[in-house]
């Protein structure tokens, strides 16, 4: 068997065609002796990219694997992921980053593409040797301390600078440090009431201002991690408009969920940054829909189950978001219609591509390129159950909720890693 | 009331007056000669206390003891965020020995929250202190103190002066006081209120001297010296002569205004000896009302809300004996 038929399908939301997936490639024409798949009623969309994924290996292999995790990827509708670097030893080193690389090629659910740490450890003291990983095997285009802010505004400067060497961009996690101590959720009305130490939203704002302004001055691409509040929305537009090289990611979390979850105490909702008010999920869905957010990037952060089954405070940050990122933008812009299909393709794969420059992803579902393409299925609902993910970890904060909404199959390169819905 | 006491928000006007009826009648306990009530008899409280508090674990002790419940006291040192024995392994334990109500003392906010709604345990779950969230028995005993000196609280005016950003007793006093009819004023530095305030129904001031003429009862809360590191005020000095609590200042208090503390009070800092120890401090009293309180807490989780028994006038052998 040399590649698919698929029959019936609407490519982007477009009238119903056939789509042949041969040779690794999309191609104009089918053959004879190709697998059948009825299309009936499924969205074809590029293959997804995320930019921002925890797949904690090497280090915490009891909350996710490079191979557990791409296979909730590929069950998503991703086919390329990339590895965020605070794993145990971080990703800082050519060594780290070729590793995770290997990792995912052998596994083969989808491709990954590792995120180099900005600093030695994470540490925000001094550059890791990011040349050194941008001329590895694993070809690191994106650096990052995710987790922790590059809050040494010296330090982030020179990194700016540095990675212009080789078309690299830094994605920072925007989170003021000093303004954040021991912060457990967003500072507002419910914070003062459940006596949670808040997370106040210009500990974001503030350095993203700071980073926009450096990013122009020095002339570099500048990607700002999960936006999670009005305020950095309303600065990142600013900072578009007047032609700075700024690009932002927001994730499903922020777009659906909101802090008055908190008041449950229950650390399923704790994440980093915090869930926000109802009045930021407004507004990241309209920065999406209009493009002052690039992209929508998971954040998918396993951990074991006693790490969220305990009381608030001691409660890691972080939930699982692969398997359900489509299914929440659906829910949040494409039904009430801030986003066509044509436009969850450029914020889910085509933009996150270019940011990363990926090649090989990230391309028009047409003649010729390379068969990352998914089927899915927007009729469908369904209602999430913690135990069926293919995380090794069970933290998503959408157990029990109906979502609409199916990926039906996930094509890497022609070959199916998903199909009927399930792993191949 | 409910099965458990997590939050002063759980009570309502009913819930709560029923607790200040029946600490009055647990009260009047005290003058008897024999101090005891069979009414928990074969009952087990744990205390289960997380952080050190040597006088709320005694005052639910004594309440406990005094309705003859069986009290296990554990001092679980290693909270989970000491990397010790996790909550949950703790609260196992605990179900396993067949607690009855468990009085729950932790640094952590919402705690005991988990541990009534997590599915650990299936005893009722009383809150005794919850990081910076609530304390429900202090506002309950500091409710029934007001409530014995001034009679409703409908209309009377409570301020509540202090570290109100970091402080439980503040946030429960707040719900409750005003549940029971009472206008509060909260006063502190801009730097140790919390953001959000404005939705708490109460007043706010920065000015203690401004509000004080005005107040049926002043309540100083605890200033941790630490706070001074954390950069929310100048020095100790400046915040004792802006919000503390001297001679000259009590003296523009109402003739019938009262003065109260949670106790422990670091005199000098936010009250001053001789106002602690005035005619109008009513601090030692609030600990003897904090067992009357507990007591009828205790009485009511665990007999049942419905029941209408008098529990100063059940079958009482050990009285007879």
């Amino acid at each position: 068997m040399t590649g698919y038929l698929i029959k019936n399908v609407s490519v982007l939301g477009a009238e119903p065609t056939d789509l042949v997936l041969h040779d690794g490639v999309i191609s104009a024409e089918s053959v004879p002796g190709l697998a059948e798949v009825d299309g009936t009623g499924l969205v074809a969309l590029p293959g997804l990219v995320d930019l921002h994924t925890h797949l904690r290996e090497p280090g915490r292999e009891d909350a996710e694997t490079v191979e557990s995790g791409t296979r909730a990827a590929a069950l998503g509708g991703f086919t390329a992921v990339h590895a965020m670097a605070n794993t145990d030893p971080v990703a800082d080193t050519a060594g780290v980053v070729e590793q995770v690389w290997r990792l995912g090629r052998e596994a083969g659910y989808c491709d990954v593409y590792p995120v180099g740490a900005v600093t030695v450890g994470l540490a925000g003291e001094r550059l890791a040797e990011l040349g050194a990983m941008a001329d590895s095997a694993a070809r690191v285009r994106i650096f990052s301390d995710d987790g922790k802010c590059v809050s040494d505004a010296v330090l982030m400067r020179r990194a700016l600078e540095y990675v212009k060497a080789f078309d690299g961009v830094v994605a920072q996690h925007a989170q003021e440090p000093r303004l954040t101590e021991n912060a457990q959720m967003n500072e507002g009305d419910l914070s003062g009431r459940l006596g949670l130490a808040g997370w106040p939203a210009v500990a974001e704002e503030a350095i993203i201002a700071r980073d926009c302004l450096l990013a122009a001055h020095v002339g570099s691409r500048l990607h700002v991690c999960h936006v999670s509040t009005a305020g950095s929305v309303e600065i990142v537009r600013d900072a578009k408009r007047k032609g700075w090289n700024v690009t932002a990611e927001a994730c499903p979390h922020h777009l659906l969920l909101t802090d008055e979850l908190a008041a449950t105490y229950d650390p399923i909702y704790k994440v980093n940054p915090p869930l926000r008010t109802a009045a930021d999920t407004e507004a990241l869905r309209a920065g999406l829909a209009d493009g002052t957010i690039d992209v929508v990037a998971t954040d998918h952060a396993p951990h074991p189950h006693e790490d969220k089954d305990c009381e608030w405070a001691a409660a890691a940050f972080g939930m699982l978001g692969l398997e359900t990122a489509l299914s929440i933008v659906q829910a949040t812009m494409v039904d009430p219609g801030l986003l066509d299909w044509a436009g969850v393709a450029e914020r889910m794969s085509y933009a996150p591509a270019r940011i990363g420059r990926v090649a090989g992803h990230g391309r028009p579902i047409e003649e010729g390129a390379p068969a990352n393409v998914v089927l899915y299925d927007p009729a469908a609902r369904r209602t999430i159950e913690a135990a069926e993910s293919a995380s090794l970890s069970r933290n998503t904060p959408y157990a029990g909720m109906e979502l609409p909404g199916r990926v039906i199959a996930t094509f890497l390169r022609g070959k199916a890693t998903v199909l009927d819905g399930k792993l191949q | 009331m409910k099965r458990h006491l997590l939050s002063a928000a759980d009570l309502t006007r009913e819930d709560a007056e029923q607790v200040l009826t029946t600490a009055e009648e647990m009260r009047s306990l005290a003058d008897r000669p024999i101090k005891k009530l069979p009414a928990l008899r074969g009952r087990t409280v744990v205390n289960l206390f997380f952080e050190d508090s040597t006088r709320t674990r005694i005052s639910f002790e004594a309440a406990a003891k005094r309705l003859s419940a069986d009290v296990i006291n554990f001092a679980a040192k290693g909270s989970s965020l000491s990397k010790g024995e996790s909550l949950k392994d703790t609260a196992l334990t605990l179900e396993a020995m067949g607690a009855d109500a468990v009085v729950v003392r932790h640094g952590a906010s919402g705690a005991p929250h988990r541990l009534a709604h997590s599915g650990w345990v299936r005893s009722s779950v009383v809150n005794a202190g919850d990081g910076t969230h609530e304390h429900p028995t202090q506002a309950l005993l500091d409710a029934f103190t007001l409530w014995r000196h001034l009679g409703s609280l409908d209309g009377r005016r409570v301020a509540i002066v202090g570290d109100v950003l970091h402080s439980r007793v503040a946030r429960s006093n707040a719900l409750l006081l005003q549940t029971l009819g009472a206008e509060v004023t909260l006063v502190a530095p801009p730097t140790l209120l919390p953001v959000g305030i404005d939705t708490w129904g109460v007043q706010t001031s920065y000015d203690l001297d401004a509000v004080l003429p005005k107040t049926d009862a002043v309540m100083m809360l605890r200033v941790q010296r630490e706070r001074m590191q954390g950069g929310f005020f100048p020095t100790a000095r400046e915040y004792s002569r802006r919000y503390g609590l001297d001679a000259r200042r009590m003296a523009t208090l109402l003739d019938h205004a009262i003065v109260m503390h949670p106790g422990p009070m670091v005199r000098g800092m936010e009250i001053s000896a001789d106002v602690a120890d005035s005619a109008r401090s009513v601090i030692v009293e609030q600990v003897t009302n904090g067992v009357a309180v507990r007591m009828a807490v205790l009485y009511l989780l665990l007999s049942g809300s419905d029941s209408t028994t008098d529990p100063t006038t059940t079958t009482t052998e050990e009285n007879d004996a």
